[in-house]
């Protein structure tokens, strides 16, 4: 009895890791635009829905092979989010942060009221499931699998071009002095843009691997949306490794409280937390290096 | 080298720079003196374009630039140095470097331009991986140039380099602009510290209330009445 109980907690704390890999995924692209431009894309889920009817549209009724069809989505929810910074995000970036939360909030609700218009109401799926992996009496979800291989070489990848190339080091830089930028030779507004076109890929990223896991209806942002957007803050908004850990602590929060209570039980015990560590900490577990 | 032609400039309604014209020749140390809000900061934001024209010309090696975006100065050979440093505290000070290097044309000489730079600032070479915030003042200053010579520029914009340094670190500094005179650089120099940045520059103009006063050589200046009163102004 102790053995079987064991092996199906370290099955759930596995699967948190797994989770956390997806949430870590999820959040880095809104960090990172946060970090740099100092604006919360509130729409960023919603960002993560146009990547996920892009593929299920380019599979599903257009026939492109899946792959294709990913890459095609990344490169699209990409564009988007260089339209959003230049349409959206650049005439408000003086003003209040409450008017650009208002703004980005806005672009939430008219994409999910457009995407509602263009496909329905109905959830849709790309048809195409992974096959779980067993691993004795643990068994592991294979989408899951994917999903943190990917989000972990992204992760790496976007840190090794953040601390190794010269545009990655001007990422950083204008965070901390945009005013001097252009004595560097920079044109901050096009550092700005390859930022935003970078959130937008992550977005169009995270939605290849939702779309493995979860059908895309108009509303789906609402049920990641807000999580992303607590883990950055638990983490500490803009610090891209304090969203890491925060994912993965979220994560097992989840996963371990769902094990042992139910599954929705594993939300309310993280929420809760949530609550607690802004009452403790309210710049969060790891707060933005300024 | 560099050439002003009767420039006005300020910011919203008020008018800092009236009608100011100033040449810099290749191979000169220039100062431009002047008390606290004569304009000599305004006066080299315009210069790299930070802050818009209402009137005039600006043109570097006989190329006009007035129209240039700020972006677009560095890659004419013009490096500026701002006020307070302007170093970015949280990356460290050979990524602050790194950041001075940026454009393709500096990227390419990148290893022998830190090269340069360590061997004229050893303690920058000590103090690579170091965040540049918590370094002191002098040492700021000092990756300030460093970052500035890593554009390999052929002229140098100063803007109060002593500025809320020590005394002794404030000699440093000029000894360092002598120093860089040798290397062949063109430096235009803005200074309060009247006394110590004529002695090591070739000529100097005086800035009061926006409007060029007077100018000419830096030992006939230092005797000179006008710069008395401006110098006593500070007080």
């Amino acid at each position: 009895m102790d053995s079987i109980f064991d092996i199906f907690l370290l099955e759930a704390v596995l699967n948190g890791v797994l989770l956390g890999g997806l949430l870590a995924l999820l959040s880095l692209g809104l960090n990172l635009i946060f970090g740099v431009i100092d604006v919360v894309w509130i729409c960023y889920a919603e960002l993560v829905m146009i990547g996920m009817y892009g593929i299920w549209w380019l599979h599903t009724q257009q026939g492109l092979p899946l792959p294709l069809a990913m890459v095609i989505s990344i490169s699209m929810v990409a564009a988007c989010g260089v339209l959003l910074h230049q349409y959206v995000v650049s005439p408000v970036l003086s003003a209040e942060p409450i008017n650009q939360l208002l703004v980005t909030g806005g672009v939430l609700f008219f994409l999910q009221a457009f995407a509602t218009v263009l496909f329905g109401v109905e959830f849709r799926n790309v048809g195409f499931r992974m096959p779980s992996l067993n691993l004795g009496d643990m068994s592991f979800s294979g989408a899951r699998l994917v999903a943190f291989g990917v989000a972990v070489a992204a992760i790496g990848g976007m840190w090794w071009f953040l601390r190794n190339t010269y545009l990655g080091t001007a990422i950083r830089a204008i965070s901390q002095d945009r005013g001097v930028m252009p004595l560097m030779g920079v044109n901050a507004r096009q550092i700005y843009t390859l930022t935003s076109a970078l959130g937008g890929g992550f977005a169009g990223l995270a939605a290849c691997l939702l779309v493995l896991q979860y059908d895309v209806h108009p509303a789906i942002g609402l049920t990641f949306g807000p999580l992303t957007f607590l883990i950055c803050v638990l983490g500490g908004l803009g610090n891209l490794i304090g969203g890491l850990v925060a994912a993965f602590v979220f994560a097992q929060f989840i996963s371990v409280g769902g094990f042992f209570l139910q599954l929705e039980w594993g939300y309310v015990i993280a929420f809760v937390f949530f609550i607690a560590v802004m009452f403790w900490k309210p710049e969060g577990l790891l707060s933005k290096r300024r | 080298m560099l050439e002003l032609r009767s420039v006005n400039a300020g910011y919203g309604s008020f008018q800092a720079l009236f009608d100011v014209s100033l040449e810099v020749k290749a191979g000169e140390a220039v100062a431009v003196i002047g008390p606290n809000g004569a304009g000599k900061t305004t006066l080299l934001r315009a210069m790299t374009r930070l802050i818009d024209l209402r009137s005039g010309q600006l043109s570097m090696e006989s190329k006009d630039f007035t129209q240039a975006p700020a972006h677009e100065v560095v890659s004419l050979g013009i490096a500026h140095v701002p006020e307070g440093r302007r170093l970015f505290p949280r990356l460290t000070v050979e990524d602050n470097l790194r950041m001075g290097a940026f454009l393709p044309g500096a990227r390419a000489e990148f290893s022998s331009r830190l090269e340069k730079v360590y061997s004229l600032f050893p303690r920058m070479a000590e103090r690579r991986y170091q965040l540049a915030g918590t370094m002191s003042g002098g040492e700021q200053q000092m990756c300030a140039i460093g970052r500035a010579l890593m554009s390999g520029p052929r002229l140098l914009l100063l803007d109060e380099p002593s500025a809320g340094l020590a005394p002794v670190v404030v000699q440093s500094i000029f000894d360092l602009v002598r120093q860089l005179r040798t290397e062949g650089y063109t430096v235009l120099i803005v200074e309060q510290n009247i006394q110590q940045v004529l002695q090591v520059v070739d000529r100097a103009y005086l800035l009061e209330t926006g409007r060029i006063r007077s100018s000419g050589d830096a030992k006939a200046l230092l005797g000179s009445e006008a710069i008395r009163r401006a110098y006593l102004g500070l007080v």
